[in-house]
């Protein structure tokens, strides 16, 4: 369980952060070069660009540069609400589960193998100490996973960490929704028959992992993700107990922080392998606002403009052998041939032609495979973490509904602020931290402050 | 963590040399629709805001009620209409602040569009801002009275009014629509430099707080709401650029609609 949290936060896609306003313009005709070399200067097939024919995707400008930039705070604002929508799908999906079915708040005294210290202690001291403890072991236990999973990401031993993700998600999609399921049922007293039940859990956990791992319509991927985040983050608040609950977002969201930006941590490395080796990412992990990337599409782009056959350009001449010399020469005479080459150029096709008409983007346009934007990700551990903060917000503020309401806005000004810095950096950014130091200090606030002042406003009536 | 996105290229085809050339200019007439998006996040924001002015001042009366005497029922009450008070002004003051950063953020937004206008207009941050205000107050003056009403319970089991509910329904409903009119009249005048807009209106939230502290009278605390409300509606209206000639337009051309169909 844990580990799939942790590991929802390594995900990979093809796009490259620093060099990405330039392969961008050039898609389609380069490799993917992992220097940062100067803009406009890519090398294709390892043949510098020809002079005289400087195909488009060469030129590089500054007013396509603004443009880029323009295009993408615009589309900013668009891309909040992709992941707004979502995460507030995912909290309400929680909360009103921990509102209705009171399973997910008893405390049954069962705990976590990661946090085996009890809370239910003597003195305050005592607990805090436990907490502390707590927290400690949980977050060891998710450095070591992410760091096991980097180093198996960085051996290639894919087999190994697609077992694991496969297994995670069978057991979500399985087990805790069969337990989800029953406890629902018992809380609206539903009587219901372990066949009519299997049936239901069986199609439901294959269609999950079917949409997960492999391909699947768009919308039903992004709900089984939303669902699956959705039981993870019902474990937690089930789970966990309370000082220990609080003190993990705390430090997760500064682990998020460090794993992230600093050079030398272990989710930079994980992003950074996956650019050079282009590759895509686990699909388990992460939420797409749009289709997910065909594994090794861009290998596809590539390899249809470094393939041998070059594709018939529409406005070059189409290069003829000139027959041999003899007598059936089919009409092409040499004189013909000679009065061609003089209108439009030489006709005979040498090694340099060949090479220019594969360096230049295709005459016709390459299939893209989707319309919209490529939209922004965001991984499941922050969607999981963003629920356990709200659900536990309105599980433990003594029922109090005005607390969830804050936590939820405080989540999602948070979650603005960091997709308009992934917007002004244009790279990897971790997105626990803003939101869930809003998350929590709105909470404890609230639940303080905000809360006795409106309760004595409601009983007098007095409106502000 | 998150990804950045990434504009798509698209192809169009240039008729003179019967290319595919590479833009990344949005193809015309397909995104016109952000101004949606940018609406909802306004919203949001403002909502935020309102929740931040609440929470400063739930600060301050906290303070206040722990350094005070808390067995003096009549110390407590004042000290709750002075907390009350105190917020009103520090809603008004986050309203002015919210003010000044949707400004920048416009300029900003403007400078780096194509046509060196920015596709939302005041007015309507205004209209969207004030909602939120609007929406936030009434959430938070709402919610739990919503949830205590579903439980099982008497109203007003020990001699307080029967219609608490319905009063609390009414006056949250008010003072939703009165912010989203404050908002809409408060960003107008300070876009005109008219100060003294600024004033009718923080003048005008106070009252409409004291209005409501002689509630379990309920007749000289709502209906005295109800008309400034549909006065603010009036305001709002003719603040936003609308007028009778409008109103009548509207009303003709529905007229007519009706009448060609």
């Amino acid at each position: 369980m844990a580990d799939n949290v942790n590991v929802c936060e390594n995900n990979d896609q093809v796009e490259r952060p620093q060099g990405e306003l330039r392969q961008r313009r050039d898609a389609g005709t380069t490799r993917a070069t992992a220097d940062n070399g100067t803009r406009g200067e890519t090398e294709l097939n390892g043949q510098p660009p020809t002079a005289p024919r400087a195909p488009p995707a060469h030129v590089v400008t500054d007013s396509e540069d603004d443009e880029d930039e323009e295009l993408t705070l615009k589309y900013g604002a668009k891309h909040v609400i992709m992941l707004f929508v979502p995460v507030t799908l995912c909290m309400v999906v929680v909360v009103a589960t921990i509102k209705s079915v009171s399973f997910y708040t008893q405390n049954d005294g069962q705990q976590l193998l990661y946090t085996p210290f009890r809370e239910d202690t003597d003195t305050v001291g005592q607990r805090a100490i436990n907490s502390i403890l707590n927290a400690s072991i949980m977050i060891t236990v998710i450095v070591v996973m992410t760091l096991v999973l980097v180093v198996l990401y960085k051996y290639r031993c894919y087999k190994v960490i697609h077992g694991w993700l496969f297994i995670s998600s069978l057991l979500l999609l399985f087990f805790f929704s069969f337990i989800y399921l029953g406890e629902v049922f018992k809380t609206y007293n539903v009587a219901m028959d372990y066949i009519t039940l299997a049936l239901i859990i069986w199609n439901f956990g294959v269609v999950g992992m079917i949409c997960i791992h492999w391909k699947g319509p768009l919308r039903l991927q992004q709900a089984y993700l939303i669902m699956i985040s959705a039981l993870m983050a019902l474990v937690f608040i089930k789970y966990l107990p309370e000082w220990t609950a609080w003190l993990i977002l705390a430090v997760i969201s500064v682990y998020d922080l460090l794993a992230v930006l600093c050079p030398k941590g272990p989710l930079r490395i994980l992003v950074e392998t996956a650019q050079e080796r282009n590759e895509a990412i686990f699909p388990a992990l992460i939420y797409s606002s749009t289709m997910v990337w065909l594994v090794g599409m861009a290998d596809n782009v590539e390899t249809k403009n470094n393939s041998s056959t070059p594709p018939q350009p529409e406005s070059q001449a189409v290069p003829m052998t000139p027959s041999s010399p003899g007598e059936d020469d089919g009409g092409f005479t040499t004189t013909w041939v000679g009065h061609q080459e003089q209108q439009l150029g030489p006709l005979q096709s040498t090694d340099d032609t060949r090479r220019e008409i594969q360096q230049m983007p295709s005459a016709r346009p390459p299939a893209d495979d989707d319309d919209e934007e490529r939209g922004v990700k965001l991984g499941l551990g922050d969607f999981i973490f963003y629920s356990m903060l709200v659900g536990k917000a309105s599980a433990a503020a003594s029922g109090d509904w005005n607390t969830t309401l804050a936590c939820f806005v405080a989540i999602l000004i948070g979650l603005c602020l960091t997709l308009l810095l992934l917007a002004i950096f244009k790279k990897a950014l971790p997105a626990l931290p803003i939101s869930i130091t809003f998350g929590l200090v709105f909470y404890f606030a609230t639940d303080n402050l905000v809360r006795p002042f409106m309760d004595q406003l409601a009983m007098h009536q007095f409106y502000i | 963590m998150l990804r950045p996105p990434v504009p798509v290229t698209k192809y169009y085809r240039d008729e003179d040399t019967r290319k595919y050339n590479k833009t990344t200019k949005p193809i015309p007439g397909n995104d016109l629709t952000h101004q949606d998006p940018l609406r909802v996040i306004i919203l949001i924001a403002g909502a935020f805001f309102w929740l931040l002015s609440l929470l400063l001042s739930s600060l301050v009366w906290f303070i206040a009620v722990k350094a005070s005497n808390s067995d003096d029922p009549s110390l407590q009450r004042g000290l709750l209409i002075f907390g009350g008070i105190f917020s009103v002004l520090l809603q008004e003051v986050f309203r002015y602040a919210y003010y000044r950063i949707l400004r920048k953020a416009n300029e900003g937004l403007a400078a780096i569009s194509e046509d060196e206008s920015s596709t939302i207009s005041v007015r309507q941050m205004a209209y969207v801002a004030g909602l939120g205000f609007g929406i936030m107050s009434g959430a938070f003056s709402m919610i739990n009275i919503l949830s205590d009403s579903l439980g099982p319970g008497t109203v007003g089991i020990f001699g307080d009014s029967q219609y608490y509910f319905i009063t609390s329904a009414l006056m949250t409903l008010a003072i939703t629509l009165l912010h989203t009119f404050w908002g809409v009249v408060f960003f107008e005048g300070c876009e005109k430099s008219r100060w003294w807009v600024i004033g009718v209106v923080v003048a005008l939230h106070l009252l409409v707080s004291c209005l409501s502290l002689l509630n379990p009278l309920y007749s000289g605390s709502l209906p005295p709401v109800y008309a400034i409300m549909v006065l603010m509606a009036v305001w709002a209206f003719f603040s936003a650029g609308g007028s009778l000639a409008s109103v009548t337009q509207l009303c003709s051309r529905r007229k007519t609609d009706v009448n060609s169909s």
